[in-house]
């Protein structure tokens, strides 16, 4: 039996932004079906390393394949959720919860015949109103459904958005900080809504700075510091030693001293 | 386009006559001046460029993309300056110097530390002040004044038939790409994530407001086009929390604000741009006053009733 392809794969892989490198020859591999956390110091490329995936950056050397594929196709075919961060988001948007949600579908509806994308979605395809229904009730967001966006606490917008990239029903789940801000009721919901996507077999890969929740709850852990510098099982890798590595991981760019290290 | 003359040309009978019947059941005086075949002109020409203003506008708001429309608006003027040099349409010299200058203006700012207000600034008051050179040099300042501050009431078939055209091209595009605009224009890193060609829809965003602001022209003029292209999107956005309602609402304003203006400035012999974007800004200003949720009076009301609770 072969080794089904890994979820995600760098090899080599080095981005910038603004001629500043953010990651520096990364090479890793990722199997399908795993919750994977990255932990690192703040600007430390993790976020960076999701948008390449999601293609908002371009990566500068290297390769990156995500099911064995370039990622534009894997966006393409509908098989990447996205949860950003949010923090540039316009809650003033005139825009439903519900509504909300349903723009997680707008991928798989290019896929749907014509003439359901140019008439009003009741009647369209209906598998997409059941999917925006689901992912409601599973972050327990249904009573709020028809409220405007806006009008939600900080932690109900976390769990709409997680449910938007829920209701996309994609094989892999970028995650970027989703537990940031959150209530503690809210949390513990993400939390096991996100087990519970796992046990359906779909693979997690969350960017936090939460180390109890990598804990219990990853299988495994990156820790990126602009270069990788571990990888492994949560308890190996979030151990006192491995973290005052990854602080020091890697040296001031100014000093040159992380091509000394590498 | 020669064969699609006579097609348009029976649009646009079919359309007046549509709007003729609503203009009979105005009382007497108001709809007396409808009797002329350029005030039916007019009229047409403010409904249709209301409406497509009123869409566009509402992205224009969302996406705070209203000095972007300034700069558009500005730089068609070495545009229509040059299309006259030439003895071309004007709206061919329009769209080309406004689509170029909105190029120019995301390459300023992706390739230098230039930011986008003032890459914006700089570009379009440089076109501007090429086409005010040019005209000075080849027109009478009526003329300028028309392109200036537009002249609905001698809109020529010809401008007529573009307006119809934009409102077409615009109408079908909001609807075809009805979702990847909305997705856009909320959350533009989703729209990336879900593999939408986020760069296509950007420009093709640029160019249907490139092509609004070309078609309103004629009625409201470069310098007021922007008041168009902000004030029903605003008005609307007090009004709802719902996006196609937020369209339908700003379309309303839109027209609503293009067809009062055209009658007020008839009556009280004005200048028909201005006369529009003042009813406009009337309306928004009761919009913002007394908006049910979003509005001044609400809010105070609210802030109020809490007060008074806590106390």
């Amino acid at each position: 039996m072969t080794d089904p392809v890994p979820a995600l794969q760098a090899h080599r892989l080095s981005a910038a932004y603004h001629q500043q490198p953010v990651l520096e020859e990364i090479t890793l591999s990722l199997p399908q079906g795993q919750w994977t956390a990255i932990v690192g110091p703040n600007g430390a490329g993790k976020s960076s390393l999701l948008n390449l995936v999601i293609g908002s950056l371009a990566p500068l050397r290297g390769d990156l394949r995500i099911l064995g594929q370039s990622p534009a196709a894997q966006r393409r075919a509908g098989n990447i959720a996205y949860m950003a961060q949010q923090e540039h988001m316009e809650w003033d948007f005139p825009i439903s919860v519900r509504d909300t949600v349903l723009t997680g579908r707008y991928g798989l509806m290019r896929h749907d015949p014509l003439w359901q994308r140019l008439v009003p979605r009741r009647w369209a395809n209906p598998s997409h109103r059941q999917a925006v229904e689901a992912a409601l009730e599973a972050v327990d967001m249904a009573d709020y459904a028809a409220r405007p966006i806006g009008e939600l606490s900080g932690g109900q917008k976390k769990r709409v958005m997680l449910a938007r990239a829920l209701a996309q029903q994609a094989r892999i789940l970028l995650l970027d900080e989703p537990l940031a801000g959150v209530d503690p009721p809210s949390e513990k919901l993400i939390l096991a809504t996100l087990e519970r996507e796992r046990r359906a077999g779909r693979t997690i890969i969350m960017v936090t700075h939460d180390m109890p929740s990598a804990r219990v709850h990853a299988d495994n852990v990156l820790l990126i510091n602009r270069t990788l510098v571990g990888m492994g099982a949560p308890d190996e890798m979030l151990s006192d030693a491995m973290l005052a590595r990854l602080a020091v991981g890697a040296p001031e760019p100014a000093r040159g001293g992380a091509r000394v290290a590498a | 386009m020669s064969q699609l003359e006579p097609f348009a040309l029976g649009v646009i009978d079919a359309l007046t006559a549509l709007l003729m019947m609503a203009v009979d059941l105005l009382p007497e005086h108001l709809a007396a001046p409808f009797e002329y075949r350029f005030m039916q002109r007019a009229l047409l020409t403010s409904v249709l460029v209301g409406a497509i203003c009123g869409l566009l506008s509402c992205y224009v708001v969302l996406k705070r993309w209203s000095l972007l429309g300034d700069a558009i608006s500005h730089a068609v003027l070495p545009g229509v300056a040059i299309a006259y040099l030439l003895g071309w349409p004007f709206f061919i010299g329009a769209f080309v110097t406004g689509a170029l200058t909105s190029l120019g203006i995301g390459a300023i700012e992706r390739h230098t530390r230039i930011k986008s207000d003032a890459a914006m600034g700089l570009m379009f008051t440089a076109a501007f002040a090429l086409g005010i050179v040019i005209i000075s040099k080849i027109a009478t300042s009526t003329h300028l004044l028309h392109i200036l501050f537009g002249n609905v009431l001698g809109v020529k078939t010809s401008a007529l038939v573009l307006t119809l055209l934009a409102s077409v091209v615009t109408l079908l595009a909001i609807w075809l790409a009805y979702r990847p605009l909305l997705l856009y224009t909320f959350d533009p890193q989703q729209a990336q994530a879900l593999g939408f060609n986020t760069g296509l829809i950007h420009y093709g965003l640029i160019l249907l407001l490139t092509l609004t602001i070309v078609a309103s022209l004629e009625t409201v003029g470069i310098i007021l086009v922007v008041a168009m292209l902000i004030t029903p999107g605003a008005t609307a956005h007090l009004l709802t929390d719902r996006f196609t309602s937020m369209l339908a609402i700003s379309v309303a304003v839109g027209v609503t604000s293009a067809v009062v203006g055209l009658v007020l400035s008839v009556s009280l012999d004005v200048a028909s741009g201005g006369a529009i974007v003042l009813v406009a800004s009337g309306l928004f200003l009761v919009a913002l006053l007394a908006a049910p949720k979003h509005g001044l009076v609400a809010r105070h009301w609210r802030r109020w009733r809490l007060n008074r609770a806590q106390a």
